[in-house]
């Protein structure tokens, strides 16, 4: 006869109740899992979409997404002589505000070569970037639609196709645009700075008779140049070796090759790792947290069933008995409120203002998890259970 | 052979000056079909007497022999208590303490799922004892919705499903009125005798030792006559 099992059906509503609280806290628990490894996705999305081998950045730097790094964009007509290199192009990246309608959107400006290594890995609706200048391809995260015009700064832009799932490190929608575009929108300045500009370089002219015989206009190309990119990114051939290409690359004075993977432990190990570290210390603590509740709560219905448990010691049931009851109903709590918790995440994940990334893998551990810390919260019941004294069910005479 | 043999038990608590003497050369012998009755007053040692006898709270000196078997020798316990209790005992408390979250059916077939019966025959058991008893209707609900005496019923019943060569009740009708009370002692009267079981009930109500074979009265831990 199991007893457990009769407890539980005696005090249902009781106990599915107390399940669906330690499931809402175990949801937490998956939903803080969720968070961490959507974080890490998020980041190494906008490092994985192009699906280039090589990030050919500036000298002692770690490249775009970490820090700032300018190299000439035409340089990617030299690395794709290398041997080896099957493809390059340029990149650029600015993080902006867009407006559309009465909502700002913020969005990681990609610019990139059509045609060349950089551009987005599909396009879930709409179609890539066709004319080179002024259309947009956006993730479908901005909530904006094919066909929107988008203005930023000078330019206005028509939103022509969608991507699904790259956003930058920190969750912002990425906004793939031609990499002249780009250039224009990190350099070309505004009206009233051009003004200011122009103002202040005439006045310098004045004041330095060396310079006063040039006119500004002949100056103008060097302080306006906005032919930089902020990497190249190199697809290589299938038979050729990532490190003599890197060290042929990193030969010339002024560039540093990373490959894929260093650009990932860029950003994983450095830019997103103390994030990763206090989603993860927060993981542990809920965890450390559902363990004392279950074992209060199991503390708990074991000191109600004391009586209970001093007449079965008197008919003589056997501790293990005893034992099974209160470990059968920890499980049972446990494999109830996991239930209970992946219902609740599988239901709302998706309304998370950032990714939470449900791994498979990760509920497996989980669950595991959850069964360690009923198995060690029933250790605190089971001790209670056989300290109780069997005269406790019999009258107090003497 | 008694099925009940105790030979100068004793009981201290405490040590020192708060040392209490429960029980002192208590002795006790029952016969198989046996019914007597430990009387006296509240604090005379009748509860304490029967706790030494089931081993639920072993003497401090004396010894123990249920059913022929050796179980305290006035040192230790040389049995497994609680083995003891479930295959040879049957006991009975003053609040019935039936197990709230089974039925009344299962509370009777609990003991022999403990001794190894299968669910099912322990069941078919407890409904045929049930319905001798006239609470064959009452089988499927739980203890909480039962009148008292039918509680207490349904503890004779769980105390007797085994067989058992010994039945300890500590002040059964107490919380009885004495109609409820009377058929209750009744009943366990007619299954001891059924069953060949020593019976031992504690009681301090003169008006329920009527049919009792045999009356130990208790005085300060000793027993005064029989």
């Amino acid at each position: 006869m199991n007893l457990a099992f009769r407890d539980v059906k005696y005090r249902f509503g009781r106990y599915l109740l107390t399940a669906l609280g330690l499931g809402l806290l175990l949801a937490t628990v998956m939903a803080m899992g969720g968070i961490y490894r959507g974080l890490v996705e998020d980041a190494l999305s906008i490092v994985r979409a192009p699906g280039a081998d090589l990030w050919v950045v500036q000298k002692d730097t770690n490249g775009p997404i970490a820090e700032s790094s300018r190299i000439p964009d035409d340089l990617y007509r030299v690395v794709r002589a290398v041997p080896g290199v099957g493809d390059a192009g340029p990149i650029a990246f600015q993080t902006i505000q867009l407006d559309y309608g009465l909502a700002s959107i913020r969005a990681q400006i990609i610019g990139y070569k059509p045609g060349h290594v950089g551009g987005p890995p599909a396009v879930g609706a709409g179609r890539p970037i066709a004319a080179g200048r002024y259309e947009m391809v956006l993730d479908r995260k901005a909530g904006v639609p094919i066909g929107a015009r988008l203005r930023i700064g000078r330019l206005t832009f028509a939103v022509v196709g969608l991507t699904d799932g790259i956003v930058s490190t920190f969750g912002d929608s990425t906004a793939y645009v031609s990499l002249r575009d780009a250039q224009e929108i990190q350099f070309l300045k505004a009206n009233e700075t051009v003004r200011n500009e122009q103002a202040r370089l005439a006045a310098d002219l004045k004041a330095d008779p060396a310079l006063a015989a040039l006119p500004p206009s002949s100056l103008a190309p060097i302080v306006r140049n906005t032919n930089l990119a902020n990497a190249i990114l190199v697809r290589l051939e299938p038979w050729a070796d990532p490190n003599e290409v890197v060290k042929r690359i990193e030969r010339w004075n002024h560039y540093r090759a990373l490959t894929t993977a260093e650009q990932e432990e860029v950003l994983a190990g450095g830019i997103i790792a103390r994030t990763r570290q206090q989603i993860l210390l927060f993981r542990i603590i809920l965890l450390t947290v559902s363990t004392v509740i279950i074992a209060l709560i199991l503390y708990t219905m074991t000191m109600e069933k004391t009586r209970d448990i001093a007449t079965l010691k008197i008919i003589g049931a056997p501790n293990l008995k005893i034992g099974g009851l209160i470990l059968q109903e920890a499980l049972g709590l446990g494999l109830l409120g996991y239930g209970f918790g992946v219902l609740l995440i599988e239901a709302t994940y998706e309304y998370f203002p950032r990714r939470v990334a449900i791994a498979a893998g990760d509920q497996v551990v989980l669950f595991g998890i959850v069964l360690a810390i009923c198995v060690l919260a029933s250790v605190v019941g089971i001790r209670r259970a056989l300290a109780v004294d069997p005269t406790t069910a019999m009258g107090g005479g003497a | 052979m008694p099925a009940v043999a105790a030979d100068n038990v004793t009981k201290i608590f405490g040590q020192g000056e708060s040392r209490v003497v429960a029980l002192q050369d208590a002795r006790v012998s029952v016969e198989p079909g046996e019914i007597v009755a430990l009387m006296g007053p509240s604090g005379s040692g009748k509860t304490t007497l029967l706790r030494a006898l089931s081993l639920i709270d072993p003497p401090t000196a004396g010894r123990i022999a249920i059913d022929g078997e050796l179980v305290f020798d006035g040192a230790s316990v040389l049995t497994d208590d609680r083995r003891l209790r479930r295959r040879r005992m049957g006991i009975i408390f003053q609040a019935y303490n039936l197990i709230p979250f089974l039925t009344t059916v299962e509370n009777v077939a609990l003991v022999p799922t403990l001794n190894g019966v299968s669910r099912r025959d322990a069941m078919e058991r407890a409904r045929e004892l049930l319905d001798r008893l006239e609470l064959g209707h009452r089988a499927e609900i739980y203890p909480a919705t039962l009148s008292g005496g039918e509680q207490q019923r349904v503890a004779v019943a769980r105390a007797v499903i085994n067989d058992p060569a010994v039945i300890l009740a500590d002040e059964p009708t107490a919380a009885l009125d004495t109609g409820r009370g009377k058929a209750v002692m009744d009943l366990l009267r007619q299954l001891g005798r059924q069953q060949r079981a020593a019976v031992i009930v504690v009681t301090h109500d003169e008006r329920m030792l009527e049919g009792f074979d045999r009356v130990y009265h208790m005085i300060d831990g000793r027993i005064a006559d029989a």
